[in-house]
Parts: structure tokens; C-alpha cells; sequence
């Protein structure tokens, strides 16, 4: 039997947690995501047994997750965006060591202590690095409350399937809204342990080190080298993306997350004005839909990326896109949602009146 | 392993009347060894340091409780940050200053485990004493070994939040002016003051004597972890010959005429007799 419940997103997202088996979560209060942290204090313990650690800051946050993602088990932080920055060191860290583990950023405008309301500013900081060094966090985009379900469960799965932290990035909208979600049912949490998992070193086994050092200059390259191998196997096998109207379409929006659900309105609005325009949803911001975007780009006559920054993911849209047909952009920041007849508006005079 | 000879072999006997059988060289007359838990691998630290003989008395610990199995260690920043190459146990590499954090993470998904952090002064008592005073104040049931010799060795002798007065680093060239820095950071009295904290000690290791009270206090902070009290630090007192520029002798009686003199020695705080058992 279905179970279906109208709620808040940020409180779907807490209980999806709880029934992918989550064994720990560790985090610090900052607005619009405090609600993970409170749903998950009230509830999880008592149903799952799970962890729910209040820290001190982000940092000691992200460096707890490292300590028990390190032991193999299914653990999680959340934040927003100031307190993502703060994690940045730790975050690299993990990906370096290889750790699975679930990130979750509600983000809210930037920069500095910027706004509390929703914002899609954060894209470079997670797909292009945020932290030092060369690594990738695998990055899904859900764009309703009901893919922020899903995505917390396949975040877990593809964390350890690639032993890499899964980053979960969506925006305040989201995270404050309130929809109606189908959840899965209660998984089990993990009893069998990875192999490289510190749970105390039996005899019959290597001691195993959670570490992101190499001190000499070749085991370092040779360990990029293997992190830069599986970040292009995760190009192959992990793209995900979500097409609207686009077979016949002349024109078409790009846009992820909350601003792609946007962009299919303004897209209908189009169409009834007459021209064809569909709408090319990334879902995955890294592994990135490099392909799939340029394939349409040899079809069609030109793209409007729209983005709740000044222009971020719209750099990848115009490598995809390599120069065949224009790109546009309209962004709003600071909080601001941009409406439908705006994207239209915007449309018209940016691609159409050109 | 029987009475099998350890070191002497037959052939270097020159006095054939001895008779082998009464060797003395046998296992059952053993009264030191190196502990099974602490790897063949040399240790990079330099010669007189203090870090090499704190290693061996963990080691020797995890091994005499039988933990070795149940222990994970969490190494530093700092010279130490090799630390999970000699002792044979799980280990996890924290960032600078993180590793009570880290510790934490580890504790909590773990809680049966024999969990430690091992730090340096820097990264436990400037970058990262947040984590260390917020890992006391929640009472992790966790070990923090904290070695203290006053100065950052790894990053070649600058002045660390422990320097004492006057004393002289790559930084405060002068040496320390408390006014302009302020004074050295006592974070063991610091410590001992949250309720987190169970048992609180300050220990040397330039002496068998010393040694033999370190290790005493190290194995009553990895025992207390069974009673599920509170958060156990020992700091150890320690060395750095190659950043004070001295040869380890010398080190070792300067640290005596002035590390102790402000890093006095013996416990900071020691759980009730009726709690401890």
C-alpha cells in the first residue's frame, strides 16, 4: 500500500534519512534546514537506533561524518550554504579518502552571511570543487519534495556503490515547502561492514587507515589518478536528466532543481504564444549531461539557461552546447524566484527579438 | 614458543663446558620486549623525542589490556601524523586539529570500541580547541593523548599556544612576549574544569620513572573507557631537541628546569575512589 504524507521538504528529507537505514547524522543548526536536524533528534533514535549528534560547528560536523563514514557506516550531515563552506576542508578530505556519505545543502542566497531565502548559488562550490584539490561530488538536483525522497535513498546507494560522497543540493524552496510524497518502505541499517571500514582490526587482517596523505609525489598522482578514472566511470554510468517537450521543440530552457519546474510553466506559456520550446532538466550536476545537452543543441535554434544565480551551471550548458546555437541566461539572486511570464519576457527579448 | 633460544645460537658459545639446557635466555624469563601491537617500522621521529617512547607505552597497553582488536586510533596533523604507521591497530587520519572530532564520530557509531585521539599542542590546543573542549564538555568516552612539547616540530619550530614565556621560536624569534601574545594555554587545568571530563593527568616521559608513571596513566585512561564516564586526557610533557637546537640530553634538562616549572606534573583530576570501580 502506498504511503502517502503532505510534507515539509526538509522534514521528507529527514525521514527518508531514517528509512534508508541512516546509522548517524551529525550537523548544526542554520536556517532553512534546522528542521533536518530537529525532525531527525525527535524521531530517529527511537525508531532506528540512529545517531543524532548535535555539533559545535560545521566543522566538527563534516570531521565527525569523516571519523564514522570511515567505519563504514551509512552517515549524513545537512546545512546551507555558509556552513557548506565551512565544511569545505573536511568535504575534501572524504573524497579524497574515498568515504560514503550523504551531504545535503539547502542553500539560501550568497555571499557572506547573505539571505536566508532560497538561491541556487552554490553550483560552483559543489560541482566545479569548493574544497581543494581534484575531486568530484557526485550531485543530484531533486526538483520536488518527492525526488528529495528518492534521491536521500539513491544518494546512499551510489555513495558506497562509488565509495564517494553524494552531495544533495537543492534550494530554501524546497527545503520550507510542503508537498505530497509517496515514502518507501523502512530499510535495513548496515550489518556487514566494507572491507576498508575501521571497526577494530581482527588478526586475520591488514590494519586498514582512513587517510587522505601520501607523502611521496607518486603515490599522490597515482591516487588522483585512480579518483580521476572513477569520476570518468561515474560520467558513464550515472547521468541523469529529465526532458519536457523537447522532441519537437525549436528552443529550450535549461535549469535544475526548483527553477526547472518554473521553466516547464514558462515553457507552456510559450507554447501557446507559438513557439516550440521544451526544457532540458540536468539532474545530476556532476556527472554533468554533457552529451545529451549537445545532442539537442544540433536540433534546435538557441537555449535560455535560467539559474537562481548570476550564471553558474550556464558555463557547463555552454561547453555542452560547444558553440552550436546561442545561449542566453536570466538569473535572479538574493532570494528572488524568477515567475513564469518573467522567464518568457526574458525569452522573447533575449533570443527571440535578436 | 617453548624454550626456544632467543638470541644466543649455539654457534657462539666458545665456553663449551655451559650447559645449553640451562640457558637463561628463554622466553619464560623475558622481562622486556618490544610489545606485538607496535610495528617493525622505524620511527621517522628524531633522535631523544618524546612521541617514540609515548608510541611504545600505548602499544604496550593496548597489548597487556588485550584491546588490540577493539582499539581505533585517530592520528593528528603534526609530527605525529604518521602515527598509524607504527602501531598495528585501525587507524583514521584526521585534519589539523580535528581529530577529538573525528574521535567523536568514530565513538558514537562504535561505542563498544577502545577509541583514542593522539595530538600534538598545535593541533589539539590552538587549530582545533574547540573540538577538544567541546569533545570534553559532551564527556565522549574517548582517550586524548596530548603530547606537549611547546612548539610546532612538523612545521619546523614556530611558536605554538604553548611556548613559554620568553621562550624563544622561529615566530617570536625575541622570544614569547606574553604581552603581545598572550601567555601559554593550559588546556589540561582547562579541561579539568567541564563536568565531561573523568580523568584529567599530566605526565613526562625523560626519565624511566617517568615513563613508568606515563604508562600507568595511560592504561587508567583506556581502562575508564569501559565505565562509560567521561572524557580521559593525558598530556604528556615532551621534547622537540631538533626545533629547541639542543642534543636530546640537553633537551631534557631544559625541559625540566622550565617545561615543569609551568606544566607542573600529577593528576589534574582523578575520579572518586567509589566511581572508579
Amino acid at each position: 500500500m502506498k504511503e502517502l504524507k503532505l510534507m515539509k521538504g526538509n522534514e521528507a528529507i529527514a525521514e527518508a534519512a531514517i528509512r534508508s537505514g541512516c546509522d548517524a547524522y551529525f550537523g548544526y543548526p542554520i536556517t532553512p534546514q534546522s528542521e533536518i536536524l530537529e525532525y531527525l533528534a525527535t524521531y530517529a533514535n527511537k525508531r532506528t537506533g540512529m545517531v543524532v549528534l548535535q555539533a559545535e560547528s560545521e566543522i566538527a560536523s563534516i570531521n565527525m561524518v569523516y571519523g564514522a563514514a570511515g567505519c563504514g557506516k551509512r552517515v549524513m550531515t545537512s546545512s546551507s550554504s555558509p556552513g557548506i563552506s565551512l565544511m569545505q576542508e573536511g568535504i575534501s578530505y572524504i573524497a579524497c579518502a574515498e568515504l560514503p556519505c550523504l551531504l545535503v545543502n539547502v542553500m539560501r542566497g550568497g555571499p557572506g552571511l547573505g539571505t536566508i531565502q532560497p538561491s541556487q548559488g552554490d553550483y560552483f562550490q559543489t560541482v566545479k570543487g569548493g574544497g581543494h584539490g581534484d575531486y568530484k561530488l557526485i550531485t543530484l538536483a531533486p526538483s520536488t519534495i518527492q525526488e528529495a525522497v528518492d534521491f536521500v535513498k539513491l544518494a546512499f546507494e551510489l555513495a558506497f556503490k562509488w565509495r564517494n560522497p553524494v552531495m544533495l543540493l537543492l534550494d530554501g524552496a524546497i527545503g520550507q515547502m510542503m508537498e505530497k510524497v509517496e515514502l518507501f518502505p523502512q530499510q535495513e541499517r548496515i550489518t556487514e561492514y566494507e572491507p576498508w571500514a575501521t571497526t577494530g582490526k581482527p588478526k586475520n587482517r591488514e590494519r586498514n587507515i582512513i587517510t587522505s596523505l601520501h607523502m611521496h609525489p607518486e603515490d599522490m598522482e597515482k591516487t588522483n589518478i585512480h579518483l580521476q578514472n572513477k569520476y570518468r566511470q561515474i560520467e558513464k554510468e550515472e547521468v541523469r536528466y529529465e526532458t519536457y517537450m523537447c522532441d519537437d521543440a525549436e528552443y529550450i530552457f535549461t535549469g535544475f532543481g526548483l527553477v526547472a519546474r518554473i521553466a516547464k510553466k514558462a515553457a507552456e506559456i510559450a507554447r501557446n504564444k507559438g513557439y516550440k520550446v521544451g526544457v532540458f532538466r540536468p539532474i545530476t550536476l556532476f556527472p554533468f549531461p554533457y552529451e545529451q545537452i549537445n545532442n539537442y543543441a544540433k536540433k534546435i535554434k538557441g537555449i535560455l539557461d535560467i539559474e537562481m544565480n548570476v550564471g553558474q551551471m550556464l558555463e557547463d550548458v555552454k561547453l555542452a552546447v560547444n558553440g552550436l546555437v546561442p545561449v542566453e541566461f536570466h538569473g535572479r539572486t538574493g532570494g528572488m524566484i524568477p515567475t513564469p511570464e518573467e522567464i518568457v519576457e526574458k525569452f522573447e527579448e533575449k533570443i527571440i527579438r535578436k | 614458543m617453548g624454550n626456544e633460544r632467543l638470541y644466543l645460537q649455539e654457534e657462539l658459545y666458545t665456553d663449551d663446558h655451559l650447559h645449553h639446557e640451562d640457558d637463561i635466555c628463554v622466553r619464560e624469563n623475558i622481562v622486556y620486549q618490544k610489545p606485538s601491537v607496535l610495528l617493525d617500522n622505524p620511527f621517522h621521529y628524531c633522535p631523544g623525542c618524546g612521541h617514540s617512547t609515548v608510541h611504545k607505552l600505548i602499544a604496550e597497553v593496548i597489548e597487556e589490556m588485550g584491546i588490540q582488536e577493539q582499539t581505533i586510533g585517530v592520528a593528528p596533523v603534526g609530527c605525529a601524523v604518521f602515527a598509524y604507521n607504527y602501531l598495528d591497530i585501525d587507524w583514521s587520519e584526521a585534519a589539523h586539529g580535528r581529530a577529538s572530532a573525528v574521535a567523536t564520530g568514530i565513538k558514537r557509531v562504535f561505542p563498544d570500541k577502545f577509541v583514542f585521539s593522539y595530538q600534538g599542542d598545535g593541533d589539539l590546543a590552538a587549530i582545533g580547541t574547540g573540538e577538544t573542549i567541546h569533545t570534553c564538555n559532551r564527556g565522549e568516552n574517548i582517550t586524548i593523548i596530548f603530547i606537549n612539547n611547546g612548539i610546532y616540530g612538523m612545521t619546523g619550530g614556530q611558536m605554538a599556544p604553548t611556548t613559554l614565556p620568553g621562550m624563544k621560536s622561529t615566530t617570536s624569534p625575541e622570544g614569547r612576549d606574553v604581552n603581545f601574545v598572550g601567555y601559554p594555554l593550559k588546556i589540561s587545568e582547562l579541561v579539568a574544569q567541564l563536568p565531561g571530563t573523568y580523568y584529567v593527568t599530566r605526565q613526562a616521559v625523560f626519565s624511566p620513572n617517568h615513563v613508568r608513571k606515563a604508562k600507568k596513566a595511560i592504561r587508567n585512561a583506556f581502562e575508564y573507557q569501559k565505565l562509560n564516564k567521561g572524557t580521559c586526557l593525558v598530556e604528556i610533557v615532551s621534547n622537540c631537541p631538533s626545533n629547541w637546537k639542543m642534543t636530546p640530553t640537553e633537551s631534557n634538562m631544559w625541559l625540566q628546569d622550565n617545561m615543569l616549572k609551568f606544566y607542573q606534573l600529577g593528576d589534574i583530576k582523578v575520579p572518586k575512589k567509589e566511581e572508579a570501580k
